[in-house]
């Protein structure tokens, strides 16, 4: 069965994008505006018809609106496209700030418009396939695709540094993609060496199939494309890219590349990092946890340095998406889901706050932290929506962004206290950072005579920016349906990772959950346990039926229900 | 009335949304908007009491609105629940809230943005009900961060005054690093119960932990982190005297009745944990009476009357941690409630005079206000014997009975906390009459230019004042000692705090009480002597005489114990080089790095750049060499001539790029 709404949803923009290109350069930019706006919104509604169509339960299959043709037999290649929860939040979440960034650029893009329009709407459709592929060589395809678009964006219409920037950017990420090659081609032919000789690029099917790699080329391969996804993402230390480019970047470019260009690394980690490799994602979890902890409080403290609007929200990237790396690599439900919900949230706050530093920079031609001073007193609208936007990325409670980075503290408190804790000082440093920048911009005498004649938002500016606040919102007070659409990744992670915990070992233990206090007593000594002693305590479950279980430690206290009855009426 | 109690929390935030998107057009109406939507709250509230006190036992009523956070095991719903503790806040935030907003349609008139204090004031009412309404850890934390974001927008309120956005981002920050505390206990708590409703997690706290087990201890301790930072406790006390940069009325109602109280209800409402953990309870105690001490010590000496007043609130708070540390849980609460009247009047007051004196907070440019203002005059005098604990007002009591609570702990610790108890209780005579005297008696030294026009305020804010002064006298009847019949305040919280007073060692009789009772009266008397002595009849001189001969002590409590040079020096300036070295290694270092390999790269290409240089004659004279050195390999597979072919091969290369 063959169902096209991904398709259409994937291409709507490119064939947008050359209908824009039979408009004639005379006929002025309001027909290309509407008409670029026109696609994006017409592709937003698409994807949330695929949202409302979506069977989110158990028994539904794990893809939907799948549609698969041959490409290219001898290879076994095909054009295979699929819709789980997590590729349908980050449609959504890529489509949604799509609309916003052009909506954004209608008055700050005065050169060159129709190729600009036409590049945001091939970026779009380069990031929207690369969400939706399931074939590893249509997802390399899209995956390179997304950097060309984005690479004229930075270079073009960028400011100062902009050629800088862009090679450094394009060059960059140009290296992990080529590793990731690499890693594919190994994975494809482990693959056909282990179906007889057949090789395809179906991911279902590679996923599926025991690749059967020895220790070192599973580690060499997971590598491969964990540096791909980890510069993008980016990890600590490959993240210095990434504030210049966004920097430099006009604010449509900035928006969608903090927003969705990023999560492309965490959809790739979740996507093929982890079900490929999960013997080494799980040895390499505490690393790579360490390096997201490392990445809140290093990202933090950079950002604080900065003293320009726009470096200093990027910074603030690196401290996010740290969040979403210690959630995914805790391997813990509430963590992982976390994590993935944080993945949006980020989406939202950065992108939002990338339109907030946008606006102001159209009026001033300025990023510069001291340049400002008092704005709130004449941008009354300005202020409160740049508030509000700085309070959701910062984890105000009620707000998107606490629901997300809460699960990741709570998660990784049930794996080892410490690294929440280390985690938590990344909340006290974003309200660092972000106060700063309020106060800088917003507070104090308006004492420069450049900012006393600054006019406030325009319908059209308030219209760019209420999304955002709404989305903020509604994440923050009702989490459930996101929360939801993630279930299944999230578990499927934690399934792949436990089975292969489970395999080998000579004794299972089961823990009923949840965690009790010996358990946590062990958990606060982190001393002298080996890793893998560890590893077993909080979560280890038998999941397969064949296995023996040889010892089964039963606890002594009666297992409580997950949802106890309130005897308050 | 009841099932609709969830609606509370409603009106404000209702009133808080229409007053900032409309508040243009609303101007002065947007009071108007913030008042009845308190009121309308409030006579929910009162409902909520009168089915309180009409049936002292009712069972709690718990509402579920909708289901917040679902992952797992870990379910939030978003949970209210209304029982005895919770009605006491309610009144106090109601009662309190209304007056304010009342006095402050006068206070603020004029000021430019008057819809946006409403706006913000209404929020923060909001926040603070959902707060004291919340039954589950992480719906309380929403009220807990949303009062300290008004807190945060209302002290930075003058926003063009550079000094108070630093106050507000001082407090939001150093809230927050109790909040991490907060965070992280609410974390080990789910991890131990499995839940995260407070009367679920209350009622099997003693089957989850171990009594005096060290997770009981970890978790209550990082609740309690959460508790200094909201509730101004050492050492994270020193965001509070800074935020009274913001309007008067903010610093009555959020910095001296409600939000900073926080703290106290959170700790009272986790009773059943704490009282599980005997270290975090002695914690608590010492914290307590340490802050009571070193604030009061540093109340004595302040020029700013808010300043004073602020202080005086943290050694306040200071003693509610006391009594919650010898497990008078209810005793905590009372004094919270009586505390909310008098400092809320003596706040008041202060907004009252230096609104008359156009905004002028040096109580050394002040005096003999007395005549010219006598409604508050005589209000803040009322409020001063009450906090000073002049027999039979509110303070007297609910103080007296912290004091004996202490005394009668039956342990070292109960001594210790009584005698530093006292010691506050004097300082507090001493340094709340010398507020009075130097403000409203005395000979007057307001500024000639300001000195005609100093007259009383209008009846907005003179009637928020009275009201308030009689609460800071009655209030307290609700809670008389034992030996005048018990405190039907600790009745009332029985069911809530049952936990609490069985740790109470009730061993002492009526005799024990009324000793204790009559040294805290004879400590009250002193203070205002001294007081008199100094501050009035002999002043400025005998102060001033005091203040040589002391002339260390004089200058602890003038610099603060040099807390806040403590931690600028050592805190503020760390972090601030830390940033900086790290912003430095990554430009340079990290960065440099990757700068680095791209360079290294381009001079790669640079060092074979002269192969590529486009000569005809060098591309067909390195064919031949090339074709040379492949028969030379091939024959003889000589070394020597190899290299001799090389070597002619970069020699022509060079000649050509010349």
């Amino acid at each position: 069965m063959t169902n096209w709404l991904l398709t259409l949803i994937i291409f709507l923009p490119l064939a947008g994008a050359l209908l824009l290109l039979a408009i004639p350069r005379t006929a002025g930019g309001g027909a290309l505006r509407a008409g670029a706006l026109g696609l994006a919104l017409a592709d937003l509604l698409l994807s949330v018809g695929a949202a409302l169509q979506f069977d989110l339960s158990p028994a539904a299959p794990e893809f939907q609106f799948v549609a698969k043709v041959s490409w290219i037999p001898e290879w076994g290649a095909s054009y295979h496209v699929g819709l789980d929860g997590l590729s349908l939040s980050l449609v959504l979440l890529t489509n949604f700030l799509a609309v916003l960034s052009i909506l954004s650029s209608f008055s700050a893009i005065r050169q060159r418009e129709k190729e600009y329009y036409i590049l945001l709407l091939l970026l779009q459709s380069g990031v929207l396939g690369t969400f939706l592929a399931l074939d590893l060589l249509l997802f390399y395809l899209f995956w390179e695709l997304m950097l060309i678009p984005l690479y004229f964006l930075i270079g073009i219409w960028g400011s100062e540094n902009r050629v800088y920037a862009t090679m450094k950017f394009l060059v960059y990420t140009l290296v992990g993609s080529l590793l990731m090659l690499v890693g594919i081609l190994v994975v494809y032919f482990h693959g056909k060496a282990a179906n007889a000789g057949v090789g395809t690029f179906d991911y279902l099917a590679l996923a599926r199939a025991d690749l059967r790699l020895d220790s070192s080329t599973a580690l060499w391969t997971f590598l491969a494309f964990l540096l791909a996804f980890a510069i993008k993402v980016p990890v600590v230390p490959f993240h210095t890219w990434l504030p210049d480019a966004h920097t430099e970047a006009p604010t449509a470019g900035s928006v969608l590349l903090a927003g969705i260009l990023l999560k492309t690394g965490v959809y790739g980690i979740v996507r093929f990092c982890i079900p490929f490799f999960p013997e080494v994602s799980a040895t390499t979890a505490p690393l790579l946890a360490a390096l997201g902890i490392v990445g809140i409080i290093y990202g933090a403290f950079t950002a604080l340095a900065q003293t320009d609007m726009k470096r200093l929200v990027a910074y603030s990237s690196v401290s996010h998406m740290g969040f979403v790396i210690l959630g995914l690599f805790a391997f813990q439900e509430q963590a992982v889901r976390g994590g993935l919900l944080q993945m949006l949230n980020h989406g939202i706050s950065t992108g939002g706050l990338f339109l907030c530093v946008g606006l102001i920079y159209e009026r001033r031609h300025t990023r510069r932290l001291a340049d400002f001073g008092g704005l709130a007193v004449n941008m009354r609208r300005y202020a409160a929506l740049t508030v509000i936007v700085a309070l959701s990325s910062l984890g105000l409670p009620g707000l998107n962004g606490f629901v997300g980075e809460f699960l990741v503290i709570v998660g990784a408190f049930q794996r080892h206290w410490y690294w929440a804790a280390l985690a938590g000082t990344g909340v006290i440093l974003g309200a660092v950072y972000l106060l700063v920048m309020v106060q800088r911009v917003f507070f104090g005498p308006l004492d420069k005579p450049e900012n006393r004649v600054l006019s406030d938002l325009s319908f059209r500016e308030v219209l760019t920016l209420l999304p955002v606040v709404a989305m903020a919102f509604a994440i923050g007070l009702y989490p459930k349906p996101w929360l939801k659409l993630l279930e299944r990744n999230s578990a499927g992670i934690i399934a792949k990772v436990q089975t292969v915990q489970d395999r080998p070992r000579e004794v299972l233990v089961e823990v009923t959950p949840p965690l009790e206090e010996k358990h946590l007593a062990r958990m606060f000594e982190f001393t002298t346990h080996s890793h893998s002693d560890r590893e077993s305590l909080p979560q280890m479950q038998p999941k397969a039926n064949g296995d023996k279980i040889i010892s089964q430690i039963s606890l002594t206290r009666p297992t409580y229900p997950t949802r106890p009855t309130c005897p308050i009426p | 009335m009841l099932d609709h109690l969830w609606l509370i929390p409603v009106f404000p935030a209702l009133a808080a949304l229409i007053c900032g998107v409309w508040g243009r057009r609303l101007q002065r109406r947007a009071g108007w908007v913030a008042i009845a939507a308190m009121l309308l709250s409030s006579a929910l509230a009162a409902s909520a009491t009168a089915a309180f006190v009409g049936a002292p036992d009712r069972p709690p009523i718990r509402y579920v609105l909708f289901d917040w956070i679902q992952v797992g095991a870990l379910q939030i719903p978003f949970s209210l629940l209304i029982d005895q503790l919770t009605v006491v806040m309610l009144v106090v935030v109601s009662f309190i809230g209304t007056l304010v907003f009342i006095y402050s349609t006068g206070y603020m008139k004029g000021d430019p943005g008057y819809a946006r204090f409403f706006s913000f004031m209404s929020l923060f009412a909001a926040a603070m009900y959902l707060l004291v309404l919340a039954d589950n850890f992480v719906v309380l934390f929403i009220g807990w961060e949303g009062v300290g974001l008004c807190s945060y927008l209302l002290i930075g309120y003058y926003m063009e005054k550079d000094w108070c956005a630093d106050a507000g981002k001082k407090a939001f920050i150093v809230n927050r690093i109790g909040d991490l505390g907060f965070v992280l206990g609410i974390a080990l708590i789910f991890a131990a119960c499995g839940n995260l409703d407070i009367s679920h997690v209350s009622q099997h706290a003693a089957e989850r932990f171990e009594a005096a087990g060290w997770l009981i201890t970890a978790a209550t301790l990082l609740l309690f982190l959460g508790a200094i930072g909201k509730s101004a406790q050492i050492p994270l006390f020193v965001w509070l005297p800074d935020a009274m940069a913001g309007p008067t009325p903010v610093s009555a109602l959020i910095h001296a009745a409600t939000m900073v109280t926080a703290g106290v209800y959170m700790v009272a409402r986790c009773n059943a944990l704490f009282a599980l953990a005997p270290v975090t309870m002695a914690v608590v105690g010492l914290i307590g009476a340490a802050t009571a001490l070193v604030a009061a010590s540093i109340g004595l000496t302040q020029r700013d009357i808010k300043k004073v007043l602020a202080y005086s609130t943290v050694s306040q708070l200071g003693y509610m941690f006391m009594a919650l540390g010898v497990g008078a849980f209810a005793t905590g609460i009372f004094h919270l409630y009586t505390h909310a009247f008098f400092k809320g009047a003596l706040f008041l007051c202060a907004g009252s005079v230096i609104c008359a004196l156009h905004h002028e907070q040096d109580m050394l440019h002040m005096g003999g206000l007395r005549k010219a203002m006598p409604v508050t005059w005589m209000t803040y005098l009322l409020a001063t014997l009450a906090i000073t604990g002049c027999p039979l007002t509110a303070g007297f009591f609910s103080k007296d009975e912290i004091l004996w609570r202490a005394a009668s702990a039956g342990s070292l610790l109960g001594w210790i906390l009584w005698v530093i108890g006292l010691l506050s209780a004097l300082m507090t005579a001493v340094y709340m009459f010398r507020s009075l005297y130097l403000t409203f008696h005395g000979p007057s030294r307001v500024e000639p230019e300001k000195r005609a026009h100093v007259r009383e305020s209008p009846a907005s804010m003179t009637l928020p004042l009275i009201l308030l002064a009689a609460g800071s006298i009655m209030a307290g009847w609700i809670g008389l000692p034992q030996w005048l019949g018990g405190s039907r305040f600790e009745h009332f919280l029985e069911p809530v705090l049952r936990a609490g007073r069985e740790s109470i060692a009730e061993t002492a009789g009526h005799a024990f009480e009324l000793a204790v009772t009559a040294l805290s009266v004879a400590v009250f008397l002193a203070g205002w002597l001294v007081a008199h002595r100094f501050f009035l009849t002999g002043y400025p001189e005998r102060a001033e005489r005091a203040a040589q001969r002391f002339g260390f002590l004089y200058r602890l409590s003038a610099n603060r114990w040099w807390w806040d040079d403590a931690y600028n020096a050592v805190i503020v300036r760390g972090f601030m080089h830390l940033t900086f070295c790290l912003g430095w290694l990554d430009q340079h270092v990290v960065d440099g790095l990757v700068n680095g390999t791209g360079r290294a790269a381009a001079s790669l290409g640079d060092a074979f750049r002269w192969l590529q240089n486009g000569r005809v004659q060098f591309y067909a004279f390195a064919i031949l060499r090339g074709v040379n050195v492949l028969i030379l390999v091939l024959l003889y597979g000589h070394a020597g001539d190899l290299l001799a072919e090389v070597a002619r091969f970069i020699e022509m290369g060079v000649i050509l790029n010349r």
